[in-house]
């Protein structure tokens, strides 16, 4: 096997260059996972009011289609429903990110090169990869299954429940490894693999909310569905141990297949063969801004293509809602995840706080483009060409604002669409509500945006870590803020806790005015700092 | 003509590294001005410095009569960069980046840019990604060379070319001297220096230690001599001037310092000269000489 000679060597690198990044995941895991289970414990103390809700909530096709089916009442039963689909869906990310990173990333940076000349084999880097993100993810499986029996869930169901977690996480990391054979940028190789998973995802959401008659197979199409169709804490019998053959047979043959992708490729190139450019460059393409756009269209497509498709799946979803407006323990469930007013509002609320979260992300990436380009000492040749500072940096934030508002137009648009399509709709959920509900995120999603600004323009080398770590703080403020009962200075601290729930909570011009200004002192510090600093 | 470049007692550190410890350069307008050092001397430093992406601790530099830091955007219009190491965005093809920098510059000249890109032999359809090391920097050079500016900020503009590239470069440097363009070429190549520039300063650890015409430093240093004579030299050692004598039977082999040459052949044509090599010295042992300090005597 000599061409995996030093793949040792090189997943042992690889783990020290993610030494923070992975006890953070685990971290998150297992705050995860320990939040759900204190706080059902609290919801729902008696066997009577969880069987009640896990019986409304199934005939829920809005909760069906973002946590899946119960299968059954216990503690376990409620953690399994809440938590897989989501914590698998943070497992596939967290692989792909491990394993486009130490294989296409490193070559595309030209570290690749320095290493494939030592006595490594042409396997190794991708075998190196790949035992990194199956260590990550048996360290999540463990993490998640201890924390689950240490909180007194039944040790079958916990490690049952972790292990679809994790082997969803290995699908992942093996079709990464495919992403990143085909794709020559990292940027090209991640995006695939992550559009993978919103579609595992949604095929899920289908299979698990169409109800009798429609086409529930589909969660069997997809590692998502596979992890919540073990049935962890399930009906009698226990868990279903024989569907984790699935994953494993898929991970398995998705890694065969980039290995043999590997050895059919060069170094530094893809798959896919780089085609041909222009030779010169189109008319627009000369000032700083159009240099922006150009850098930013792709990734602005992809957000827009997915809001629109999370929108319209949400949107339809919501329906379900409607009929059970009596239950009480449905509106529990809902108020926990974030609503206020009316079912369907407080279910649309919520996929609205989860957008502006997401689409703080958005900001925060398009911001940190800057960061990149200032690293990548790319900066330099257009600075130096004539672009002047505050015009270079301003270009990037005009791209970033101008993608917020566009995404979360574009949810809007999408809820409305979704909504629209299903019979029997009674509420007033007009286009124009949808579109306003999702646009009151953007002052929360843009304070993100200019922190990132202002941690680039003042502390650029800390800024990609304390972005992303700013939008991490917010996550957990937004998912476990209500289940952990956090201090409320605490929660005051995250913007999203002052955007208005909308559709069906009161609007306030106040919270909104604040939060825009906050938005652009932070980023006017980012360019005051910008102006001042070193470049490079 | 003006100063293109005037720098004096430029300082800067970074934390507790000192980069430039009141380094002096000035540069005349019109000139292809030579500046040398070793890695990490500060060549690129200075370079960043003059283009205002760093801002200096201490001392003053002025560029084209204005002020690097704060006119930057306005100076940037009259000259081009071209860096080290080339980065450009991988998803532009060369054709894209070199549009993309000089109409932000404020236009670049399609006939020249025509032939720039026939004369370094550059595919501009490629994308950047794809590009060796010289092909990025040909992406550079060419952007820097098709626009009409007054000065050329060149940072090791060769070190990825390969020799008929180079052979194109010093071409285009040429070309550019006769229209009157300044030219600050910074290199470790000496060979390259040689052949390109007027003046040349000679940097070490952030301070000049020798700037002149490549006339003036030669002036400085020593000329190897050799020959074969009619008779035994005698005792070459005791005149001034001569280091490193060596003789053997009518052989002879020294260095001589310029001003003790005189005495030297003098001695040797009295004696009857059959055969005679002397060499200049070169730039090589000029830079040996600076770089190496006491530990190392020329050759």
């Amino acid at each position: 096997m000599t061409t995996l000679a030093g793949a040792g060597a090189l997943a042992r690198m690889a783990i020290r260059r993610d030494r923070i990044m992975l006890p953070i995941w685990l971290y998150a895991f297992a705050a995860f996972i320990g939040a759900t289970v204190y706080g059902f414990r609290g919801l729902y103390p008696t066997a009577a009011g969880r069987a009640e809700f896990a019986a409304t909530a199934n005939h829920n096709s809005a909760l069906l289609s973002i946590y899946g089916p119960f299968y059954g009442s216990s503690i376990g039963s409620f953690t399994a429903w809440r938590d897989t689909a989501i914590c698998a869906l943070l497992a596939g990310l967290m692989s792909v990110f491990i394993v486009v990173r130490h294989t296409r990333a490193d070559e595309e940076a030209g570290r690749g090169e320095l290493i494939g000349s030592a006595a490594v084999g042409r396997h190794s880097a991708l075998a190196g990869a790949l035992m990194v993100a199956v260590a990550a993810n048996l360290a999540a499986g463990v993490v998640l299954a201890v924390v689950a029996i240490v909180l007194g869930l039944p040790a079958a169901g916990s490690i049952a429940l972790a292990a679809g977690i994790a082997a969803c996480g290995l699908v992942f990391a093996a079709l990464a490894a495919v992403t990143a054979q085909l794709a020559r940028a990292a940027r090209t190789a991640r995006g695939l693999a992550v559009a993978a998973l919103g579609v595992v995802f949604l095929l899920r959401a289908v299979g698990d909310s169409v109800g009798v008659g429609g086409p529930r197979w589909l969660s069997w199409l997809s590692p998502i569905g596979w992890a919540e169709l073990i049935r962890p804490f399930g009906p009698a019998g226990g868990p279903r141990w024989w569907v984790l053959v699935l994953p494993a047979v898929l991970a398995a043959l998705a890694a065969v297949l980039a290995g043999l992708l590997a050895a059919r490729r060069d170094y530094d190139a893809g798959i896919w063969a780089q085609r041909a450019g222009p030779a010169t460059a189109a008319r627009w393409l000369g000032t700083p801004l159009a240099l922006a756009w150009r850098l930013q269209r792709a990734t602005a497509a992809s957000w827009l293509a997915g809001a629109l498709v999370y929108g319209v799946v949400l949107g339809s979803a919501s329906h379900g809602i409607q009929g059970l407006f009596g239950t009480t323990q449905v509106r529990r469930i809902v108020l926990e995840m974030g609503g206020a007013h009316g079912l369907t509002d407080a279910f649309l609320a919520a996929v609205m706080s989860m957008t502006g979260l997401a689409v703080g992300g958005y900001a925060i990436s398009a911001v940190l483009r800057l960061r990149s380009e200032e690293a990548g000492a790319r900066a330099d040749v257009a600075l130096a060409a004539g672009a002047g500072r505050l015009g270079w940096a301003l270009s990037h934030l005009v791209i970033a604002t101008a993608g917020v508002l566009a995404i979360l137009g574009m949810t809007g648009l999408g809820v409305a669409a979704g909504l629209g399509t299903g019979a029997g709709t009674a509420g007033g959920a007009g286009t124009a509500q949808m579109l306003g509900a999702a646009l009151a995120q953007a002052p929360a999603a843009l304070v993100l945006g200019g922190l990132t600004a202002a941690l680039f323009g003042l502390a650029p080398r800390a800024a990609t870590t304390g972005a992303w770590s700013v939008l991490g703080f917010t996550a957990a403020v937004l998912f476990l803020g209500p289940t952990l009962r956090l201090p409320s200075w605490l929660l005051d601290v995250s913007p999203f806790t002052h955007a208005p729930r909308l559709p069906g909570g009161g609007v306030s011009a106040a919270p909104l005015l604040w939060l825009g200004l906050a938005a652009v002192a932070l980023a006017c510090l980012g360019l005051f700092g910008v102006r001042r600093r070193d470049i490079g | 003509m003006d100063d293109a470049i005037e720098i004096a007692g430029l300082r800067k550190s970074y934390g507790s590294a000192t980069a430039l410890d009141g380094l002096d350069l000035t540069v005349s307008g019109g000139e292809v001005h030579g500046f040398l050092g070793p890695n990490g001397a500060g060549k690129t430093t200075t370079i960043r410095i003059l283009l205002g992406l760093l801002r200096a601790d201490g001392g003053t530099a002025r560029l084209l009569g204005g002020d690097p830091w704060r006119d930057a955007t306005r100076l940037h219009r009259r000259l081009a960069y071209v860096p080290g190491d080339v980065s450009l965005w991988p998803n532009f093809t060369g054709g894209e980046i070199i549009d993309l920098i000089g109409r932000m510059r404020g236009g670049l000249s399609p006939t020249r840019r025509a032939s720039l890109i026939e004369r370094f032999d550059l595919d501009p359809t490629v994308r950047a990604r794809a590009y060796s090391k010289g092909n990025r920097q040909k992406v550079a050079l060419i952007a820097a060379l098709a626009s009409d500016v007054e000065l050329l900020l060149l940072d090791e503009p060769t070190s990825g070319l390969d020799p008929l590239m180079e052979a194109v470069f010093r071409g285009c440097v040429d070309d550019e001297r006769e229209r009157g363009r300044t030219v600050l070429l910074s290199s470790h190549i000496l060979s390259e220096v040689e052949a390109l520039c007027d003046r040349v300063t000679i940097i070490r650890r952030g301070k000049t230690v020798e700037t002149g015409t490549l006339a003036q430093l030669r002036h400085l240093t020593r000329t190897f001599v050799a020959a074969e004579l009619a008779g035994p030299p005698g005792s070459l050692a005791g005149l001034p001037g001569v280091h490193e004598a060596e003789i053997e039977g009518n052989r002879v082999r020294c260095q001589v310092d310029a001003d003790a040459l005189d005495a030297v052949l003098g001695r040797l044509t009295a004696v009857g000269v059959r055969s005679l090599t002397c060499q200049p010295p070169t730039l090589e042992e000029l830079f040996l000489r600076h770089y190496a300090g006491a530990a190392l005597e020329p050759r």
